[in-house]
């Protein structure tokens, strides 16, 4: 039922554009000279095989790491780099490859800390719980509420997240990062370790945040069902540097894709 | 016939009946984003009135037929008065049906439109549309992901409501016309076709009239005492006549509210929170809360479980003694008073179960073990039997008549009689008018003069005067050596232990007694977490030994209580397998009311079958499986093969004395 969009010119204005990015360890360079964009309401998918530097990018962009050279420009503002509260500030939410919950709190008290930056009233106010500040928790309550309906977990709204299965976690930190009402949704490998009933539960959610919600979505899948399925385009990362970046089609025939995938030696004799 | 009020023969006249006299009560709750909303009699009426006007100005006239699909939630029960307002009929749909199954239900009713819970149900109407010509709008109820569908077909059920809102202020006479055409239904219109899940073939609609509907509802209200501080919850598949009835049509006539849970996976949290007075569940609702108490005990402290323990000593001794309100001496009651405090009110309060007046179990036959549980912890279970063509109520225990093995006496107004064959008969004001468009069917089924064959098997128990069933007539059969040979019998005594989930006994016309089984996942599993058997898969775990070993014992036990029976005694269970997926109502092995489909198993899963009575220690079986979209796969494995030992009738008394 999603309309196919093609390449670039169904899509809205960029939203985030990455240049030249490069970032390295030591010795190890994560990313060289990695840039693409990522426009207004699409869902961007950033795939490779492993150690190519896609979760490297995802801390780029939300100011876990700090690239060595290279710019990023968000919502037109370009910065060297970000740091984490600014981006999360600046409307960048993300979900982790392995998961950052607060274990022993309930489902809804974890999606309840996402809204902690859209909270206005101080200390003082919510201590005392009364009036404005009422009026607010009462109003974020329902926000979240409304999470836990869209992501269809009523019925573990107060059960503490360490003790669901691991599927259901995913869910919840999916709903924290919604609760901060992103422009931009980063997801680190969501589908990762799920059944395929999980799997396809999952990938209707997230295009249903994509059109309800209207947010934008990059998303690192090794599932290649999945990206296929689900983006509009997708960048191809293989040794830190981008190998391709077109529309699922594309990327499919792309002769360096194929190469990349298939385990071709990478100049390094084995 | 029976007559009932001119003026209260409809469910829609009741509704009117109800705003005027009770319309502040609350009629209905759901609980959504997390709070429960209340509609009172008289906005239930404002929003089922506007709802229904709509649905004349889409064009539904009196005698059209339309779909209800989708979960327990208030616009699709107030859909269904709206509709009945208009003189049309609702065909609820279960909403866990395949598409396929969907398609055959909607185009043999010829319905015309389909009000719809969701996107998911929306999907599945439109992938057969093309097979129902006549079918026009789609009204859904959750707009969620449905925005870039086709508008033409689509239409909100806020958005219906509108078109009729609209109407009644713009047209001063629409509402003296609506209320005319409420005016102008009568008793001996059809209320509702039922399609029954049907254990053998496709489904039948059973038509049930306004009088079938209410007479049988006002029945059951009087003989329960049931008035309009009850509150139940629905959450029973629409398409059910249990959810019909217990929901929809008692709930009319007696003015008692009904509520809907926040989504199918909640109901014991809702049920909690509302504190249900009266409850209706199939035995498999009793067996697994039972379960997941004592898995839960199993894992508790030293000193809870020990209090645990004793406590449910003194409830079985004295329990359902007090709950008969027989002498108890003083005693006895004073420590079940104790183990209320501290164990019996906590368990039923965790359960939601702490205020029932009434419960029922009916569909299946219910472990007497499981059923003396929750009588002794102070629940006034009880057990009827009913049928879709009966408009429930055939049979039904009264208050302090409560044994296990009886389904109860006839329900007032309801006669019954045994057939030559041992086929139970009943005549009632109940009795459905026919099945829709098949005649042949009907006749087989209903005898001019107003009996209905039951199909079942059963006989009067001398000793309590109730009726009691054995198995459905057809499935009684003989072994090679005409041993008489009751399936249903056998597999009912495997399922009241907790670790066998389904049993499937084969044996009619075949030299012995084989009997596949389905283990629990949660019973067995707790076992195994608490005896080391590490497994990885459900497969994994069934195949494992040592459940081989713990399911034999139980087959075991039940060879021994058969063997004490003479009638049963030769058709002791010679071999057994377990089976390396669950039975699942997907992949046709179950009715959507999770009863068996015993002949489409046997066929399914025939090599099985085959290494039973070729001797074979063990068989390779693979089976395509259906999951819940609609996506299919194959699931292969090695099942293994156990003999058992019988026991002789004679030998019982030396057991006995061993």
């Amino acid at each position: 039922m999603r309309a196919p969009s093609s390449g670039d010119t169904a899509l809205g204005e960029v939203l985030l554009a990455v240049e030249d990015v490069s970032l390295s360890f030591g010795g190890v360079r994560a990313l060289t000279a990695v840039s693409f964009d990522i426009r207004k309401g699409e869902i961007r998918a950033i795939i490779g095989p492993n150690g190519a530097g896609k979760t490297s990018m995802l801390n780029v962009v939300n100011g876990f790491y700090q690239p060595q050279s290279g710019r990023i420009t968000f919502k037109g503002e370009a910065r060297n780099s970000m740091r984490p509260y600014a981006a999360a500030r600046g409307g960048i939410a993300r979900t982790f490859q392995n998961l950052a919950l607060f274990r022993g709190m309930t489902t809804l008290d974890n999606i309840l800390a996402g809204r902690s930056l859209k909270m206005r009233r101080g200390f003082f106010w919510q201590v005392i719980r009364h009036g404005p500040a009422l009026t607010e928790e009462v109003e974020h309550r329902r926000r979240v509420e409304e999470i836990i309906d869209f992501l269809e977990i009523a019925a573990i709204r107060k059960i503490p997240v360490g003790r669901l299965p691991y599927g259901l976690q995913k869910r919840v930190e999916l709903g924290r990062a919604l609760a901060m009402e992103p422009d931009l949704l980063l997801l680190d490998e969501p589908m990762a370790g799920m059944n395929l009933e999980e799997k396809e539960d999952m990938s209707r959610f997230i295009i249903d945040v994509n059109q309800q919600y209207g947010t934008t979505i990059a998303l690192i899948e090794h599932d290649m069902g999945v990206v296929m399925d689900l983006s509009d385009r997708v960048v191809v990362l293989d040794y830190g540097r981008k190998i391709a970046d077109a529309v699922p089609d594309e990327v499919k025939k792309d002769e360096n894709v194929i190469r990349a995938y298939l385990g071709q030696p990478h100049g390094v004799s084995a | 016939m029976q007559s009932i009020d001119g003026s209260l023969d409809t469910l829609p006249k009741l509704l009117i009946h109800n705003a005027k006299v009770i319309g502040a009560r609350p009629a209905m709750r759901q609980k959504d984003l997390g709070i429960w909303n209340t509609w009172s009699w008289a906005q239930m009426l404002d929003e089922i009135r506007a709802f229904s006007i709509g649905l004349a100005e889409l064009g539904l006239k009196r005698g059209d037929k339309f779909a209800i699909i989708g979960s327990n939630r208030p616009r699709l029960y107030w859909a269904m008065c709206a509709g009945q307002a208009l003189g049309a009929v609702p065909v609820p749909v279960y909403a866990d049906a395949v598409a396929e199954e969907m398609a055959f239900v909607l185009a043999h009713a010829e319905v015309i439109l389909a009000v719809v819970e969701d996107q998911e149900q929306v999907d599945k109407v439109i992938a057969v549309a093309e097979r129902l010509p006549r079918l026009g709008k789609l009204i859904y109820d959750e707009p969620r992901g449905l925005k870039d569908y086709d508008r033409d077909r689509l239409i909100s059920f806020a958005d219906v409501q509108a078109i009729g809102r609209t109407k009644l202020t713009d047209d001063d006479e629409c509402l003296a016309r609506w209320e005319a055409a409420v005016a102008d239904g009568k008793a001996d219109d059809l209320s509702v076709i039922l399609y029954t899940s049907g254990t053998t073939g496709r489904s039948k609609g059973v038509m049930l009239t306004h009088r079938n509907t209410i007479v049988s509802a006002r029945n059951a209200n009087a003989f329960d005492r049931l008035d309009q501080n009850e509150e139940v919850i629905a959450y029973l598949p629409l398409a059910w006549v249990g959810d019909y009835i217990f929901s929809f049509v008692q709930a009319y006539v007696a003015g008692y509210c009904v509520n809907c849970p926040e989504a199918p996976d909640t109901v014991v949290q809702d049920r909690r929170e509302i504190g249900t007075t009266y409850a209706f569940a199939p035995p498999r609702v009793y067996e697994n809360v039972l379960t997941l108490t004592m898995v839960r005990m199993a894992d508790a402290g030293a000193i809870k479980r020990k209090a645990f323990d004793f406590f449910i000593g003194v409830a079985r001794r004295w329990g359902e003694k007090i709950l008969d309100g027989e002498k108890v001496p003083i005693g006895g009651r004073l420590l079940y008073a104790v183990g209320r405090l501290f164990v019996y009110g906590p368990v039923l309060n965790q359960f939601g179960l702490s205020r029932i007046r009434v419960a029922y179990t009916a569909g299946e036959a219910i472990g007497p073990e499981i059923f003396r549980f929750w009588r002794a912890m102070g629940m006034n279970l009880k057990q009827l039997y009913g049928q879709t063509e009966a408009s429930v109520y055939i049979t039904a225990q009264p208050d302090g008549e409560i044994y296990a093995d009886t389904v109860g006496k006839p329900s007032p107004d309801v006669e019954i009689k045994i057939s030559d064959k041992g086929e139970v008969l009943f005549r009632s004001p109940g009795v459905f008018t026919g099945y829709y468009k098949d005649a042949d069917k009907t006749a087989e089924v209903l005898t001019s003069d107003g009996w209905v064959h039951t199909g079942d098997a059963g006989f009067f128990d001398a000793k309590s005067g109730q009726l009691k069933i054995i198995d459905r007539a057809k499935d009684v059969g003989r072994l090679n050596d005409s041993t008489v040979f009751a399936p249903k019998y056998i597999e009912n005594k495997l399922k009241f232990y907790p670790n066998i989930r389904e049993a499937v006994a084969i044996g009619a016309d075949r030299d012995f007694v084989s009997v596949m089984i389905n283990i629990d996942q949660v019973a067995v599993g707790s076992w195994a977490e608490r005896n080391n058997v590490v497994y990885a898969s459900y497969q994994e775990l069934a195949a494992h030994p040592r459940v081989y070993d713990m399911i034999a014992s139980h087959v075991d036990e039940v060879n021994r209580s058969l063997s004490e029976e003479e009638m049963v005694a030769g058709a002791q269970i010679k071999r057994f397998l377990i089976l390396h997926k669950e039975l699942d109502p997907d992949d046709g092995e179950l009715t959507r009311t999770q009863k068996l489909r015993r002949g489409h198993i046997i066929d399914r899963y025939s090599p099985l079958v085959e290494a039973f009575y070729n001797g074979s220690s063990a068989a390779q079986i693979s089976t395509q499986v259906t999951f819940e979209d609609g996506h299919k796969g194959v699931i292969a494995a090695r099942v293994a093969v156990r003999d058992m030992k019988t026991y002789p009738v004679s030998a019982t008394e030396m057991v006995r004395a061993a």
